[in-house]
C-alpha cells in the first residue's frame, strides 16, 4: 500500500469566470514509504497548488488523496498538519517572529499532541531543542530564547526545516523552501534538507525551481506544466540526468520555459 | 487616591482581557464593553436576590466568558471579521443584559457583598483594600503568566503571531481563538462583577467605552515596563491601569474640571498614551529610567550579595520563563555580490515588528490600525532601550 496516494485529482481557479485557470487536471500520483520526490516546472504548472492540496490548505475539486489506505481528501487544514509537515518558500510563514526560538519549537514538537496545561519548556524539553538545534550548526543553540524575528531569513528556514521535520512527520512538503534565499543560505538549507529526510528516512515532496537541486536531491524527479504531470523520472533514470537532459525533455513536450526556470 | 486606585486594580482585570485578546491574540475583540455589563448584571442581580456574592462573582465570569464565546462562534463559524463580529455581539448583548438586569439600574445598596467585611471596618479606599485588591489582581496576573507558559497558551500565542504557521503545526485556531476570547470575556465579567459591588449598582451602560480604557491601560503600562518579558508585559497593564485612574482621579480634582468631562479626560488620556509612547521622548526617558535603576540594582546588590539569590528566584517565576531576550548583532552577513544580497536585511526588517502585523490581521477599522501603530510605538521603543 503506497504511504501517499492522490487519485485522478482536479482544481480549477475561478471557475466559470475568465480568470478561469486549471492548476491541477486529474493528476494521479503515488508515494512510497521513504520516497522523495522532486518536483519541477514553469511557473503556474500547478506544483505549488498539489502541494497544498495535499497538505489540505486547498480542497480538491475532485478526486481523492489518502494517506495509508486512510481517505484525507476532506480533513481539514489542522487535522491535515497531525502528519503533515510543511515548509513554506517565504521563511517569515514557517515560524513566529515574536514568540522565542524555544517557544516555536514547543509549538512544533507538539504537532500531533493535545495542547493541554503542560508546561511548555520542560528542562527535558529545553535539553531535546538544544541538542536538536545544535544540529544546524548555526549557533543557535545558544539563543534559544532570542525571538524568531531576529533571525536572518536562511537562519528562519533552517529552523524551520528543524520545526517541521523532527517530529517525524509521515510527510513532508517543501514549496520552493530555498528560493527566496541567496545562495550560499539555500545551499546550506538544502544540505540539511538532504541530511533531514536521509536521518529521519521521511517521505518527502519538494517543487523547485532549480533543475540541479531537483537532480541532486531525492530518488525521484516530476515535471509538470498546465496541472498535469507531462514526465516522471524513477531513480535509475533519474540518477543518470543532467540539466539538459531535462530542458530537452521540456523542450519535447512543447513547453514554454519561464526565464526563471531557465536561469535556475 | 485610594479609592482611585482600587479601581484601577479592579479595571486592571479588564486590562488584562484586552492584552489577551488585542495583544496576544491579534484579534481586535470590542465584545469587552458589553461583557463588562454583562458580568456586572449577572452579579448584581443574583446577589439582589440574596445569592451567595462569592457565587455570583463567579456567575458574572462566566456570563462574560459566555458572550466572548459568541463573538468567538460568530467570527469562526459565520467566518464574520473580528471587529464586526464583536460589535454585533456587543449590540446583542445590550439587550441580553437588560433582560438579566430587567431594568437599566440595579442598586445594591445594603446587601452583603464581597468587600462587605471591608466596609463593615470602615476600610474600603484605605490601603487595606489597596492591598486585597492588589493580591486579588495579583493572582490572576500570574495565572496568566503562568497560563502562557504552557503548550495551550503558547498555541494561542502562534495563532495570534503567525496564524497560518500555526496551523501547519496543527493547531487549531477555532480552538484556540475560542479559549482566548473565552478568557478574556471571562475576565471583564469578573471585572464587571467586581466592578458592581464595588459601586454597589450596576448600570446598563456601565461597559460603554471601556475597551479604550483597557487599551489605553496597556498601551501606558507596556510603554513604561517594556514587552520583552511576559511577568513586565502584564504587570504593565496592572499598573497602566492603575496609572490611568490616577490621571483621572488628579485631573478632576482641578478646580475647573468638572464631572461631566470624564470622557474627554480619557479620551484626551489615551491621544496621549499614543502618542507618548510612539515619541523618542518617552523612550529616552524610559531608557535613562531604566539605566539608572540598573545602575542602582548592580550597585546593591554588590553590597548585599544575599539579594542575588532572590534575584534568581524571581527569574525562575512563569512569566520569565518565556522570556525572549534582545536581539544580539546579527551573525549572517550575506554574500555582497548576489542578487540576493540585500535579502537577510531586508527579511529582517519585515520580520521585526516595524510593520507590524497589520498586514496580516484583519484591520479594517481606524482603530485597528490605531492599535497596529501602537504596536509598532511600543515594540520599536523595547528595543532601543538598551
Amino acid at each position: 500500500m503506497p504511504m501517499l496516494q492522490i487519485s485522478d485529482v482536479s482544481k480549477v481557479f475561478f471557475p466559470g469566470t475568465v480568470n478561469e485557470r486549471r492548476a491541477l487536471r486529474n493528476v494521479s500520483l503515488s508515494l512510497d514509504e521513504g520516497d522523495f520526490i522532486t518536483i519541477i516546472g514553469s511557473n503556474g504548472a500547478g506544483k505549488s497548488t498539489l502541494l497544498n492540496v495535499v497538505s489540505g490548505t486547498i480542497p480538491a475539486d475532485s478526486g481523492t488523496i489518502s494517506i495509508n489506505g486512510v481517505n484525507v481528501t476532506k480533513r481539514s487544514e489542522h487535522a491535515h498538519a497531525q502528519s503533515i509537515a510543511r515548509v513554506f518558500q517565504d521563511p517569515l510563514s514557517g515560524t513566529a517572529p515574536h514568540m522565542s526560538i524555544e517557544q516555536n519549537l514547543v509549538i512544533a514538537y507538539t504537532r500531533g499532541r493535545p495542547r493541554l496545561l503542560g508546561r511548555g519548556l520542560s528542562r527535558s524539553r529545553k535539553a531535546f531543542f538544544r541538542e536538536q538545534l545544535a544540529t544546524l550548526g548555526l549557533g543557535l543553540e545558544d539563543r534559544m530564547s532570542h525571538r524568531v524575528g531576529l533571525l536572518s531569513g536562511g537562519q528562519r528556514q533552517a529552523l524551520s526545516l528543524l520545526m517541521a521535520s523532527f517530529t517525524h512527520p509521515s510527510l513532508l512538503l517543501l514549496d520552493e523552501h530555498t528560493a527566496a534565499l541567496d545562495p550560499q543560505r539555500a545551499e546550506l538549507v538544502l544540505g540539511l534538507t538532504q541530511t533531514v529526510v536521509a536521518e529521519s528516512h521521511l517521505t518527502a515532496l519538494m517543487v523547485t525551481h532549480n533543475m540541479e537541486h531537483a537532480l541532486r536531491l531525492g530518488n525521484r524527479l516530476l515535471m509538470m506544466h498546465e496541472g498535469r504531470i507531462i514526465h516522471q523520472l524513477g531513480p535509475d533514470e533519474k540518477a543518470k540526468a543532467t540539466v539538459p537532459d531535462l530542458l530537452e525533455l521540456f523542450a519535447q513536450s512543447n513547453a514554454k520555459l519561464a526565464d526563471r526556470t531557465l536561469l535556475g | 487616591m485610594l479609592s482611585a486606585i482600587d479601581q484601577g486594580l479592579i479595571y486592571a482585570l479588564l486590562a488584562l482581557g484586552v492584552f489577551l485578546t488585542f495583544r496576544i491574540l491579534n484579534f481586535a475583540d470590542l465584545t469587552v464593553d458589553a461583557t463588562f455589563t454583562t458580568g456586572a448584571g449577572t452579579c448584581a442581580i443574583l446577589i439582589s436576590n440574596g445569592y451567595n456574592p462569592w457565587f455570583a462573582v463567579a456567575a458574572g465570569a462566566t456570563a462574560g466568558a459566555i458572550g466572548g464565546g459568541i463573538t468567538a462562534f460568530l467570527h469562526l463559524a459565520c467566518k464574520i471579521d473580528p471587529l464586526l463580529a464583536s460589535i454585533l455581539t456587543m449590540l446583542g448583548l445590550y439587550s441580553v443584559n437588560l433582560r438579566i438586569m430587567g431594568r437599566a439600574n440595579v442598586s445594591l445598596l445594603g446587601a452583603t457583598n464581597i468587600f462587605s467585611p471591608l466596609e463593615d471596618r470602615r476600610l474600603m479606599g484605605s490601603l487595606y483594600s489597596v492591598l486585597a485588591l492588589a493580591i486579588f489582581v495579583l493572582i490572576f496576573k500570574f495565572l496568566i503568566d503562568w497560563f502562557l507558559s504552557v503548550d495551550l497558551g503558547l498555541a494561542i500565542m502562534a495563532t495570534g503571531d503567525n496564524p497560518s504557521m500555526a496551523a501547519s503545526f496543527g493547531v487549531s485556531a477555532a480552538r484556540t481563538k475560542t479559549i482566548g476570547l473565552m478568557l478574556a470575556n471571562g475576565l471583564t465579567g469578573l471585572c464587571g462583577a467586581l466592578m458592581a459591588q464595588y459601586q454597589g449598582f450596576a448600570d446598563i451602560s456601565g461597559g460603554t467605552g471601556l475597551i479604550l480604557i483597557g487599551l489605553a491601560s496597556v498601551i501606558l503600562g507596556n510603554a513604561v515596563l517594556g514587552t520583552r518579558f511576559m511577568f513586565f508585559s502584564t504587570l504593565g497593564v496592572v499598573v497602566g491601569s492603575v496609572g490611568y485612574r490616577l490621571v483621572i482621579y488628579y485631573a478632576l480634582l482641578t478646580p475647573w474640571v468638572k464631572a461631566q468631562d470624564m470622557k474627554i479626560i480619557s479620551a484626551v488620556i489615551v491621544v496621549v498614551a499614543l502618542v507618548v509612547s510612539q515619541s523618542r521622548v518617552l523612550r529616552d526617558v524610559v531608557g535613562k529610567a531604566k539605566a539608572t535603576l540598573r545602575r542602582g540594582v548592580s550597585a546593591l546588590v554588590r553590597q548585599f550579595p544575599a539579594l542575588r539569590k532572590l534575584g534568581d528566584a524571581v527569574s525562575r517565576l512563569p512569566g520569565f520563563k518565556s522570556l525572549s531576550k534582545l536581539p544580539e548583532p546579527m551573525t549572517a552577513v550575506p554574500n555582497s555580490f548576489s542578487p540576493f544580497a540585500d535579502l537577510d536585511s531586508h527579511a529582517l526588517a519585515r520580520a521585526l515588528p516595524i510593520d507590524d502585523d497589520s498586514d496580516d490581521g484583519n484591520s479594517t477599522s481606524a482603530l485597528a490600525a490605531t492599535t497596529a501603530n501602537v504596536g509598532v510605538g511600543l515594540t520599536t521603543s523595547t528595543q532601543e532601550v538598551n
